[in-house]
């Protein structure tokens, strides 16, 4: 379904390289786990592959069913099937939340060959998909993530994720800053959401929210790129032994910061 | 490339009503003297007593200085290359729509101003005027039936000018202000309306005002009475040919409400803004007014400011019945060079007087947009609350929005309350955004929209839709 090859990326404003030949394929129906110390880049690799314009691919493909999608738009990507579940959700005061999703769930339908709902299917839509992280009915009408606690800003986001059911979700530490019923809450809500059809790649500091998530695949990110990958294991290891016994390896490949 | 200048360039649409019509001109020379206004006066077959009072003004006007405290810089107008009075060659007030010159119905048509009644769905009764006359009232008969007067106001100088006499300049007094002091010298035309008293207008009124020529000033003179227990809404449209030359706009707007009357004045105001340097655009220099002049009467601005190069502009009203209520909504949008500095006074004098301003404020490309605002309370007013609110949304880097509240209350009891924010429409807001599936201009469409929509909905519902399109149009364009 993904696949990306030896992807540099660098930040377009002042040229510093973040990524720096990254290699990952994920397959339908697979749950990716991608873990890695501060600044290793694990959150650039979730922009890069949504669009984000800060950023720049100097070298390398990022392939989603076995289409190059570097050279289009966010809205083009997101058109496709790709969902991004932001670290820092963005707050867009005077846009409600159902006006949003409205709009974005009939905008992607419409792309993706899907009926469009009107407001009232739309609603008994969303009130179904609401179940599934258990949010306040409420948080619909407010605007866009504004006055949102940390932990309301992020179950926001798995909701939008369950509301337009994609194929690849991008989950940037959506665990961080989650109480543990909430947490729970949302890794209830993604298991629901993945299937045998999509793929779902988690972006996070830590092995908690992988007892709830069992990823097929871990990956450990390092200074740019995927320097290990393996199961679950992988990540238990890495909560009692930290990253430095994979450091050595990075800096075979180039300079550490 | 920077998300900046793909914003800029969505701001760049290019103007819809650029075009020219071309028709011939009753010759007027340039410039102002007394002998110039005499003869205008004289053109129009007007009464002494409003020569006079154009003399009266001019002679003021003399002796006032041009002013500058406003936060807009632009070359002065050249008073004496000014042509005060254009008027289409025909025969100025037409019975019939066939008489119009068909070059200018075609203009209103391209603007999308159907006069032709039966192309009326919305049952408004539109005056249009063309450069400085009037073309044509339409629904008159209707209005007639329920009692209320709608017509240019060169014709309600000759029909009703104890009402005229009455009212002029008593809101607005000749002396004003400086571009008030002109105006009140050499106005051409405008509307006049009068809702005489327990009459509710049966259709919404509105003027369509268009500059075509390139070296008239447009100087209309807008004059709105509602007696006790009545009510009105009216709306006024501007458009303008692109010239890559400064043309003048200097109206006066005069609204007055007696006892448990309500007025409600919309703008849609898209004057040419100039282009992309800054060269040309229409100085939009107005002077707008409202007096609650009975008990618990009402008067509210309502105003969409898209267009000219220069805009100053501050519709007021003057809270003088006790328990009246005045209003001020306003989204003012400024785009590439241009530069907005406009607000409200409100002036409470009656008791229990409450007013309420929400302004809005966008800016983008290289543009300025302040907001001004005065809340008055003078030692009568008991018990006067104000409640004002203003926001400036900033899209790109280069822009400015600037706030300039000035509150002055002498009597204790009056409550006071001033909310402003400032923010802009960010990379990240736009990227979350399309993340979800939206274009970026839908993106921007959307957030602005939900800045504005307090405002917008105020305005007449006949108007939301060409409003809503306009400020898409403002603000959409190719996406980088």
């Amino acid at each position: 379904m993904l696949e990306i090859k030896n992807l540099h990326a660098i930040v377009e404003e002042e040229g510093t390289e973040i990524l720096k030949g990254v290699n990952l394929t994920v397959n339908k129906g697979e749950v990716h786990a991608i873990m890695g110390p501060n600044g290793s880049g694990k959150s650039t690799l979730s922009k890069v592959v949504a669009g984000h314009p800060a950023y720049e691919v100097t070298e390398g493909e990022v392939l989603f069913e076995g289409e190059d999608i570097l050279e289009l738009d966010p809205d083009e990507r997101a058109h496709l099937g790709i969902f991004l579940a932001f670290q820092y959700p963005v707050e867009v005061p005077g846009v409600s939340n159902k006006r949003l999703l409205r709009e974005s769930y009939n905008t992607v339908a419409e792309k993706r060959g899907r009926e469009e709902l009107d407001p009232l299917q739309f609603e008994d839509y969303v009130r179904e998909r609401l179940e599934l992280v258990e949010m306040d009915p409420k948080l619909l009408e407010r605007s866009v993530n504004a006055g949102f606690s940390g932990g309301e800003k992020k179950r926001n986001e798995i909701f939008q994720m369950a509301v337009l059911d994609p194929k690849l979700s991008f989950l940037d530490e959506t665990d961080s800053g989650l109480d543990i019923d909430a947490l729970k809450i949302v890794a209830n809500g993604i298991n629901h959401i993945a299937d045998d059809d999509n793929g779902v790649v988690l972006v996070t500091h830590y092995q908690r929210i992988l007892d709830y998530i069992e990823p097929d695949i871990v990956h450990v990110m390092i200074n740019g790129q995927i320097v290990k990958s393996g199961d679950k294991d992988l990540a238990i290891k890495l909560e009692e032994e930290g990253y430095d016994w994979l450091q050595p390896k990075a800096q075979v490949n180039g300079e550490l910061k | 490339m920077s998300e900046t200048k793909a914003l800029e360039s969505m701001i760049g649409e290019e103007y819809k009503y650029g075009f020219t019509t071309d028709v011939e001109y009753e010759e007027f020379p340039k410039g102002l003297n007394e002998d110039i206004i005499r003869e205008l006066s004289h053109r129009k077959n007007e009464p002494e007593w409003m020569t006079e009072f154009r003399l009266k003004a001019y002679r003021h006007w003399l002796e006032m200085e041009e002013p500058s405290w406003f936060n807009a810089t632009y070359e002065k107008p050249d008073f004496n290359n000014i042509q005060y009075y254009s008027s289409p060659k025909q025969k100025e007030q037409k019975e019939s729509l066939d008489e119009v010159d068909p070059k200018i119905r075609e203009t209103y048509e391209k603007l999308g101003i159907p006069l032709e009644e039966q192309k009326m769905l919305s049952g408004v009764a539109v005056d249009a005027v063309f450069d400085s006359v009037s073309i044509f009232t339409t629904f008159k008969e209707k209005l007639a039936e329920a009692g209320v007067i709608f017509c240019p106001i060169s014709e309600a100088i000759q029909k009703y000018p104890d009402l005229v006499k009455k009212y002029m300049g008593s809101v607005v007094p000749a002396g004003d202000n400086f571009y008030a002091a002109l105006n009140s010298a050499v106005f051409s035309d405008g509307s006049f309306c009068y809702v005489p008293k327990d009459t509710i207008s049966p259709m919404e009124l509105s003027t369509y005002f268009r500059i075509n020529n390139m070296d008239s000033g447009q100087f209309e003179r807008t004059l709105i009475i509602a007696e006790e227990n009545s009510y009105v809404s009216y709306l006024e449209g501007c458009t303008a040919p692109m010239y890559d030359k400064n043309q003048l706009h200097a109206a006066v707007v005069e609204l007055i409400a007696m006892d448990n009357a309500e007025i409600k004045y919309s703008t849609i105001q898209n004057w040419y803004s100039g282009d992309e340097e800054g060269k040309g655009g229409i100085y939009n220099f107005v002077t707008k007014r409202g007096m609650c002049k009975g008990d618990n009467s009402k008067i509210s601005w309502t105003q969409l400011e898209t267009g000219s190069a220069v805009t100053l502009k501050y519709p007021s009203v003057v809270l003088k019945g006790d328990n009246s209520i005045g209003e001020f909504y306003s989204v003012a949008v400024t785009s590439k060079k241009q530069q907005a500095d406009t607000g409200t006074k409100m002036i409470h004098i009656g008791k229990n007087t409450k007013s309420t301003i929400i302004s809005k404020g966008i800016s983008a490309g290289q543009s300025n947009n302040s907001y001004r605002g005065e809340v008055k309370f003078s030692k009568k007013a008991d018990n006067a609350r104000n409640y004002s609110q203003c926001d400036s949304m900033l899209i790109g880097q280069e822009c400015g929005a600037h706030t300039f509240p000035y509150i002055e209350s002498s009597n204790p009891t009056g409550q006071v309350e001033h909310e402003a924010t400032t923010s802009r429409v960010g990379e990240d807001q736009l990227f979350y955004m399309q993340q979800r599936g939206l274009s970026e201009d839908d993106a921007v469409s959307m957030i602005v929209n939900g800045f504005c929509k307090e405002v917008l909905k105020e305005l007449p519902m006949e108007f939301a839709v060409e409003a809503n399109k306009l400020l898409d149009i403002k603000l959409e364009g190719s996406v980088g």
